[in-house]
């Protein structure tokens, strides 16, 4: 497993159709690749550059710009902590270390199990719920050091395996354009000045 | 200034559980300004939106309407940009408004393609956020079915697809042009402006229009409301109302929406409907106005209202709706590398000047933070500042491509002038060192202006 | 028209001094042009700018006060203010300095850049004292190999984006890129995927600091003792520009130098390094005679004498010359003088029976490099794959596919390089070339033509009938006759007159060779025996064969048959050269006495009586002509190992020992000779060729004089001939258009007034052959004193020679070239050497089944002449019923499969 199995590869093949050039498909073929193994191989590097038309380089230079692409393994669960000014002036760091002690890793690192990998993260987003963290990029607000141990119990003990799928999957919903809707790429060199424009300017011009 | 009665535009379905349904959305005057705006030709609707005089909500606060005219005529197609990646630090809106009410986003959208003549929408979402691309998608697949985005939306001849697009981890992405990078499949690298304004060498090098979140969901009330009973809200440039995140050391961190323009910082910060006051009766000691990139503001300022102009002419921003608040007990050389570590981390590495410096200036601070501190570090830190920013002035000039790499001098320069003295002591220095700095736009403390010279 | 289509002129303010530039032109540029250096790293004139490094950063001044920006990007605009030298813009660069070297590791004593390091330079000049970084430097593992070229050290890098925009946008080979990001940003590769690029050398070049080194230079030299001089390289026949550098005389480096007509400053890996080569201690050094099984060293005097007692009373008929494309000019035309005007045989050619006839690359109007890549233009490409043969070639014909809009059809007989680019690829049967073509000319037509389907030729002549057409006309697959190639020519000539070809004949200066007069029927100055023979008569030649002699094929089979007493071999190695394998071994046992003039010991020199040795290119001085018919100088820098001497003086010794006398004893005397007797070369004196932007070379022949003013530019364009109207629009379309192709190249050659030149010869050419052809019968020989070029020769059997159909049991043989192959030079440069591709028959998948074999399985394939065994391997890029194999690669000689003569080679294939 590594390539696209068949049932992903029509996902990608899906992904692609709503581009007018495959290369803007290539961020979420990643995050589809991650979603399949974890974490994003070499193999599906290879594969999608062979789906895009692009060098495996190219692949991994665009890959390797964005933090969420982990191309070894990760722990089932990523736990991001914010540590940014505004969670930083409401115990950010206190509760990294927290987890850091709680989990026996520092910041960076991955358990032994590979269950958790804890991570020391710029601004999530939720600055009035400081201190904040993410698990698989699932909220946590106002976290105090009693509440993130009761995460990391739930966690281990798989009670939130239900919301909280195991890192690689993001959206659990996927967009889907019906074909009787889809109203096409505009594709450079192909696309015109669209209808409604066009009329509209006709009966401007005529009215005027 | 006080807090106004102006009632919400753009958070009235935050207080439902089910504001984010399609169901919902309908039941309360959803896709009307659609209808409103289908009735209309696309020039009347965007003469609606300059009426409105809405000022773009994702940080640099530039007319929408004004910046749809760029568009070259007769160059097609065009293309609709959603800039969905919030992430400055402090700043926390757009994830709500994704979330909570995305067919408010999805109809403020299919408003603007339909005025700007674009036949084809992306919605960049930023990648942290699953649940906002789990609801989006959801929205997306549900106005799809029922017929009010894709082909011969609610049988018109006005026909788009909006795609869903999710970023994976990276700051800059949020400027516009490494965000057009970035949805081209490439690593998100700022492009240089000129020649590469959006509005005329955008995605594909097509004419593109890059709006903000909160920017496209005031739309849907313009349309069904009229652009001047928008523009009745607010003074001076700021019309209509905004999403202001209060965080930090007040008593109700929170997000909210108040009339743009008159409310101040006072009220913002202290009126019990918002931040009610400073924690545990604290002293204020300063407070970031617009977002990380924005020089620090402190007591003297908490009378300006939230508008740019004021906002701007004081020496700051209101950037992207992001207040922090950081009480007496902050230390704040360890606020000013906390910042800055954050530019850091972010910069994409294009231009020498960010890339390395602002690394440079980390490090240096956290050799400070750590107890290691030199006399002579702070003369350092503004030199490396102002050879990525020269001049160390607001608007900030730069030697780079970007802003990012200047945003890291601003919490340096608000620092070391207003706090002269934390950074002597933590540089083992005694009173006597000077602190070189021009840098005339930041503010020193009412009393020690004057020890405060150039380089 | 370049006067008429000047461009107006931008006025703007640099350091407060008034200066010109023209519209668009970056604000660096025209800095630099009018005196004012402004500093950069990342910016490189070929390539777009990305203003990464921010070096160049200036004030700038558009009317809303001064701003600092990146001089690489800005545009000159009207009344623009810049300042390069304001505190402002000094403090920001100086500052962008230390960024730059905070990291930077500074060991330039270990450095093989140090002494011609931008970045060391700049630091020089105006650096920052000692570092004011107190923390560690950014750490990487220090070289790594990128390539079996090139290795990176990322400590040194700078993260230019020089490289890796060279990689992608310049040889479309996109292997090493930006990896992670902000300061942790670094070069490198895919993992497993190297920088296997044949232009990897390239990025040495324009690394702005010691990032990107040549393995092969490594250590070798540093820059101040280093001397060096400008040069043409020959590895093959593009010619692109080149300064070599030697230290203690061993020549260590080539350079590319930027010459707008031709290479733009960059080389393929193959020419920058094979110098090795020269440096090879199995260089010939001294004289070699035959002892029984062995040669042993001789002496001069004694080489000669065995050479002269065999040449002196032989028959002129049992005398034959092969070879000369490794030679000069002048050795060329001394070597031809010897043959033919001394020795009296017209057995003589500088092609091995692998290129085309001779009267077919001369004779045909001819393109320049600019006027086949002349934006809006449309390519017909009819030949070798262009990157494995013609490496610089393929760049620019890259270039205007990609960012030029000129398309191009390719007719191949597997995918190609190029296939990719390419508008339209047609696979075609071999053999087939001529019907492919006239199908093409005739719109297509309903029914496939040479395994061409109709729909390919009908959406293929619609390209063609789109813009101004120019072919580019080579030989792809040696293991057929080239007949096909040969019919397409004259079907596309006799239908277009005005079209022009760029010849994509390979070896180094085969198109000089055959200038000099090389060729069956020739003599020098791209003329005929007939035409010219009393020209020459006059001109001092002592005798002119009396009729057109054999050619390289002809040759080989008259030794073969003992009826060749002296074969003398200029440079050429028939063992490994000669496509049919089994004639060249029997040719060189047949003849009596071999006389090999070389430099290394090949095999077929191994087979010689006489062995002279030769200095080899940068121990001569003199000419070499490139496949466009430019002429330009190569020149010495190292002495030959040895008593190694140029190939002309062994002429003019041989000519000596056999009482005649060439009539020269200089190089400044050959070349008076040949300006004074070749047609092609009339007025083209060493004043014109070393005068006026020499190391652009000259394109022959000369029309007026070379330093034309534009407006007589301008008059002959308009003078574009457009042809006989054949094929109705689609042929005065073409007919104008290749006018206005020309005028693009003109106006794309910033040498205006050569440019003019060079049009100016190309425009008559074509007039002349266009008159040429409707003539009915022979064009009459003009006065020799300006003898036109010769028209296309009719009814040449090869071009009547078509392939026999294909049986049903058989599949067609292709045999192509790679560049890294088993030659002389490449095996003898240590670094390419190991380059080779392992030998493998590509067939079309759906011919597996058909014929019931296994992918990879080891299979025989079996000609009339011969059988071998290789692994089989599927390939979609060959066409059905084609097998296709690479020549003078390890494993079996694909030669053995080969009839020289026959139109075409059928394999069987069968499972081993
Ligand atoms: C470093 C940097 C980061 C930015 N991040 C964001 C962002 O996260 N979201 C956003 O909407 N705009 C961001 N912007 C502003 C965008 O470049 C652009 O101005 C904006 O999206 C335009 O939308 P608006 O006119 O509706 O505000 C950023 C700008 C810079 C220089
Ligand atoms: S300023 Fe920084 S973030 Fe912006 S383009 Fe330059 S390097 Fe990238
Ligand atoms: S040379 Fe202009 S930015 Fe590098």
């Amino acid at each position: 497993m590594a390539r696209f199995s068949e049932a992903n590869l029509k996902t990608a093949t899906e992904i692609l159709s709503r581009y007018p050039r495959p290369k803007s498909a290539l961020i979420p073929l990643l995050h589809l690749a991650q979603e399949q193994d974890g974490y994003v191989t070499e193999e599906a590097m290879e594969h999608i550059a062979e789906l895009i038309g692009i060098t495996p380089a190219e692949v991994l230079g665009t890959c390797s710009f964005y933090e969420m692409f982990k191309r070894e393994p990760v722990g089932t669960y990523l736990v991001n902590v914010c540590t940014n000014i505004s969670c930083m002036l409401l115990g950010g760091e206190e509760l990294l270390h927290h987890l850091e002690e709680r989990l026996g890793i520092k910041a960076g690192g991955t358990t032994p199990d590979g269950m958790f990998t804890l991570e020391d993260v710029e601004c999530i987003a939720a600055c009035t719920e400081a201190p904040c963290l993410q698990v698989n990029y699932r909220y946590h607000y106002k976290v105090t050091p009693e509440q993130a141990d009761a995460l990391i119990d739930d966690l281990r003990a798989g009670r939130r395996a239900h919301e909280i799928p195991r890192h690689g999957t993001l959206a659990r919903v996927r967009q889907h354009i019906p074909a009787d809707r889809r109203a096409g790429n505009a594709v450079p060199g192909e696309a015109e000045e669209p209808v409604w424009i066009t009329r509209a300017a006709a009966s401007e011009g005529g009215a005027g | 200034m006080a807090v106004t009665d102006a009632a919400p535009i753009i958070t009235t379905r935050f207080g439902l559980d089910d504001g984010h349904t399609l169901e919902r959305y309908l039941a309360t005057g959803g896709y009307e300004g659609l209808k409103a705006a289908l009735a209309k030709s696309p020039t009347a609707v965007h003469e609606e939106v300059k009426a409105a005089s809405l000022l773009g909500r994702g940080g640099a606060g530039f007319p929408a309407g004004v910046k749809w005219g760029f568009c070259p005529p007769g160059v097609w197609p065009r293309y609709l940009v959603v800039n969905g990646d919030e992430s400055e630090p402090g700043t926390y809106k757009d994830r709500l408004l994704m979330e909570r009410d995305p067919h408010q986003l999805i109809e403020g959208v299919l408003i603007a393609c339909y005025a700007i003549g674009a036949a084809q929408a992306f919605l960049y979402v930023r990648g942290e956020m699953a649940l906002a691309q789990e609801r989006i998608a959801q929205a997306l697949n549900d106005a799809y079915e029922a017929g009010y985005v894709g082909r011969n939306i609610l049988g018109s001849d006005f026909s788009v697809d909006i795609v869903l697009h999710w970023g994976a981890g990276a700051y800059i992405v949020g400027e516009e042009t490494a965000l057009i990078e970035s949805l081209e499949g490439n690593r998100g690298m700022p492009r240089l402006k000129p020649p590469y304004f959006p509005a005329a060498k955008g995605l594909y090098m097509q004419p593109t229009i890059v709006n903000n979140v909160e920017t496209l969901s005031n739309l849907p009330w313009i349309l069904s409301h009229g652009g001047t009973s928008f523009a009745e809200l607010g003074a001076e440039a700021s019309r209509g109302t905004r999403l202001f995140a209060v965080s930090g050391h007040v008593k109700n961190p929170g997000v909210y929406e108040v009339e743009f323009g008159v409310t101040t910082f006072r009220d913002l910060i202290y009126a019990p409907v918002y931040g009610g006051g400073i924690r545990d009766g604290n002293e204020l000691k300063a407070f970031i106005p617009g977002g990380a990139s924005a020089p620090w503001f402190y007591e003297e300022h908490l009378d300006l209202p939230l508008e740019s102009g004021a906002v701007g002419a004081a020496g700051s921003m209101l950037g992207s709706g992001a207040v922090v608040v950081m009480d007496h007990t902050t230390d704040a050389v360890k606020a000013a590398w906390r910042v800055v570590r954050f530019f850091a981390r972010e910069s994409c590495g294009k231009c020498t000047p960010c890339r390395e410096g602002t690394t440079w200036l980390e490090r240096i601070l956290r050799r400070i933070v750590d107890g290691h501190g030199r006399p002579e570090d702070i003369g350092l830190l503004l030199d490396v500042c102002d050879n990525i920013s020269p001049g160390i002035d607001w608007p900030p000039k730069q030697t780079t491509i970007c802003p990012l790499g200047p945003s890291a001098v601003s919490p340096i320069a608000s620092a070391v002038v207003r706090f002269k003295d934390e950074f002597i002591a933590a540089c083992g220095g005694t009173g006597e060192v000077p602190v070189p700095i021009n840098g005339a736009a930041y503010t020193p403390a009412p009393d020690s202006s004057s020890e405060v010279t150039g380089v | 028209m370049s006067d008429t289509q000047a461009p107006e002129t931008v006025v703007l303010t640099i350091n407060g001094k008034q200066v010109e530039a023209t519209p668009g032109e970056l604000v660096i540029d025209a800095a630099e042009r009018t005196g004012t250096y402004i500093p950069r790293f990342c910016y490189h004139p070929r390539m777009e700018p990305v203003g990464m490094c921010r070096m160049c950063i200036v004030e700038i001044d558009t009317g809303r006060g001064p701003a600092l920006q990146p001089s690489c990007m800005i545009p000159v605009a009207p009344d623009m203010v810049v300042d390069t030298e304001s505190a402002v813009t000094k403090k920001a660069q100086e500052g962008v300095l230390e960024f730059l070297l905070i990291n930077h590791p500074l060991d330039c004593p270990v450095c093989d850049k140090g002494g011609e390091c931008p970045l060391q330079d700049q630091t020089m000049s105006h650096g920052p004292g000692e570092s004011r970084l107190v923390e560690e430097k950014r750490h990487y593992a220090k070289p790594i190999p990128i390539s079996d070229l090139v290795d990176l050290d990322r400590e040194r890098c700078i993260l230019c984006d020089r490289c890796t925009r060279f990689a992608k946008d310049v040889a479309g080979d996109a292997l090493i890129h930006f990896i992670d990001r902000g300061n942790q940003t670094q070069v490198n590769t895919f993992p497993d995927h190297p920088f296997a690029s044949y232009f990897s050398g390239n990025t040495v070049q324009i690394c702005p600091v010691g990032a990107l080194t040549a393995s092969p230079y490594r250590f070798k030299a540093r820059p101040w003792d280093l001397d060096q001089v400008e040069s043409t390289c020959t590895s093959c026949s593009v010619g692109c520009r080149v300064v070599v550098q030697s230290s203690r005389n061993e020549v260590v480096r080539y350079l590319g130098v930027d010459v707008d007509p031709v290479n733009w400053g960059w080389l393929c890996d193959k020419g920058r390094f094979d110098f090795q080569a020269q440096n090879h201690e199995a260089r010939l050094r001294a004289p070699l005679v035959r002892s029984g099984d062995d040669l042993v060293e001789a002496s001069w005097g004694a080489a000669l004498q065995q050479a002269v007692a065999a040449l002196r009373d032989a028959d002129p008929d049992r005398v034959a010359v092969l070879g000369g494309a490794r030679l000069t000019n002048e050795s060329a035309y001394a070597w031809a003088k010897l043959a033919k005007g001394v020795l009296g045989t017209d057995h003589v050619d500088a092609q091995l029976d692998d290129g085309l006839p001779a009267e077919v690359v001369l004779g045909l109007p001819k393109a320049t490099i600019d006027q086949v890549c002349a934006p809006g233009g449309t390519v017909l490409l009819i030949g070798p794959d262009v990157k494995e043969e013609l490496p610089v070639l393929f760049l620019r014909l890259r270039h205007a596919v990609t960012r030029d809009g000129v398309k191009v059809v390719e007719l191949a007989p597997r995918r190609s390089s190029f296939s990719d680019l390419a508008a339209a690829t047609l696979l075609h049967r071999p053999g087939t070339e001529g019907e492919v073509v006239r199908a093409l000319l005739a719109g297509g037509g309903d029914q496939e033509v040479g395994g061409v389907p109709a729909e390919a030729l009908a959406a293929a002549a619609a390209l063609l009938d789109a813009g101004p057409v120019t072919v580019v006309l080579g030989r792809a697959n040696l293991a057929d006759s080239g007949a096909g190639v040969v019919a397409a020519a004259e079907a596309i000539h006799a239908a277009h007159p005005e079209v022009r070809f760029l010849s994509a004949l390979r070896r180094a200066n085969v198109h000089g060779a055959l200038d000099m007069g090389l060729a069956p029927g020739l003599l020098p100055g791209r003329t005929t025996l007939e035409e010219a023979g009393q020209w020459f008569r006059d001109g001092g030649w002592a005798t002119v064969p009396a009729q057109r002699g054999h050619d390289a094929r002809g040759i080989l089979e008259a030794a073969a048959a003992g009826k060749v007493d002296v074969l003398v071999l200029l440079g050429a190695d028939p063992l490994a050269d000669v496509p049919d394998r089994a004639l060249a071994t029997k040719a060189l046992a047949g003849a009596r006495t071999v006389i090999a003039v070389d430099q290394l010991p090949t095999a077929s020199v191994r087979q010689a009586d006489v062995v002279f040795p030769a200095a080899g290119y940068a121990e001569v001085d003199g000419t070499t002509t490139n496949l466009e018919g430019r002429v330009s100088t190569v020149a010495r820098k190292v002495t030959a190992p040895g008593t190694a001497r140029d190939d002309w003086m062994i002429a003019v010794d041989l000519a000596r020992f056999l009482e005649a006398d060439l009539g020269f004893s200089t190089l400044e005397e050959i070349w008076a000779e040949i300006e004074a007797l070749a047609p092609s070369h009339a007025g083209l004196t060493l004043e014109v060729l070393h005068g006026y932007d020499a190391r652009d070379g000259v394109v022959i022949p000369l029309a007026g004089p070379p330093a034309a003013a534009p407006d007589e530019v301008s008059s002959t364009e308009g003078a574009a001939p457009s042809g006989p109207a054949h094929e109705g629009e689609s042929d005065s379309g073409v007919a104008e258009a290749a006018g206005e192709a020309a005028v693009a190249a003109e106006a794309a050659d910033d040498a205006a007034a050569k440019g003019a030149a060079e049009v100016e010869a190309t425009e008559a050419q074509a007039e002349a052959t266009a008159d040429a052809a409707e003539a009915d019968g022979d064009p009459e020989p003009e006065a020799p004193a300006a003898p036109a070029r010769p028209a296309l020769l009719r009814h040449r059997p090869a071009g009547e020679v078509t392939a026999p159909a294909p049986d049903a049991y058989s599949l067609r043989l292709v045999a192509t070239r790679k560049l890294y192959d088993l030659g002389t030079l490449v095996q003898h440069s240590p670094s390419l050497a190991g380059l080779v591709t392992e030998n493998a028959v590509h067939l079309h998948p759906h011919d597996f089944d058909k014929l019931g074999i296994e992918p990879g399985a080891s299979v025989t394939l079996t000609a009339a002449a011969g059988a071998l065994q290789l692994p089989a391997v599927p390939d979609a890029g060959v066409p059905r019923g084609s097998a296709a194999v690479l020549v003078n690669q390890p494993g079996p000689a694909v030669g053995t499969l080969v009839t020289a003569g026959e139109a075409v080679t059928d394999v069987r294939v069968e499972r081993a």
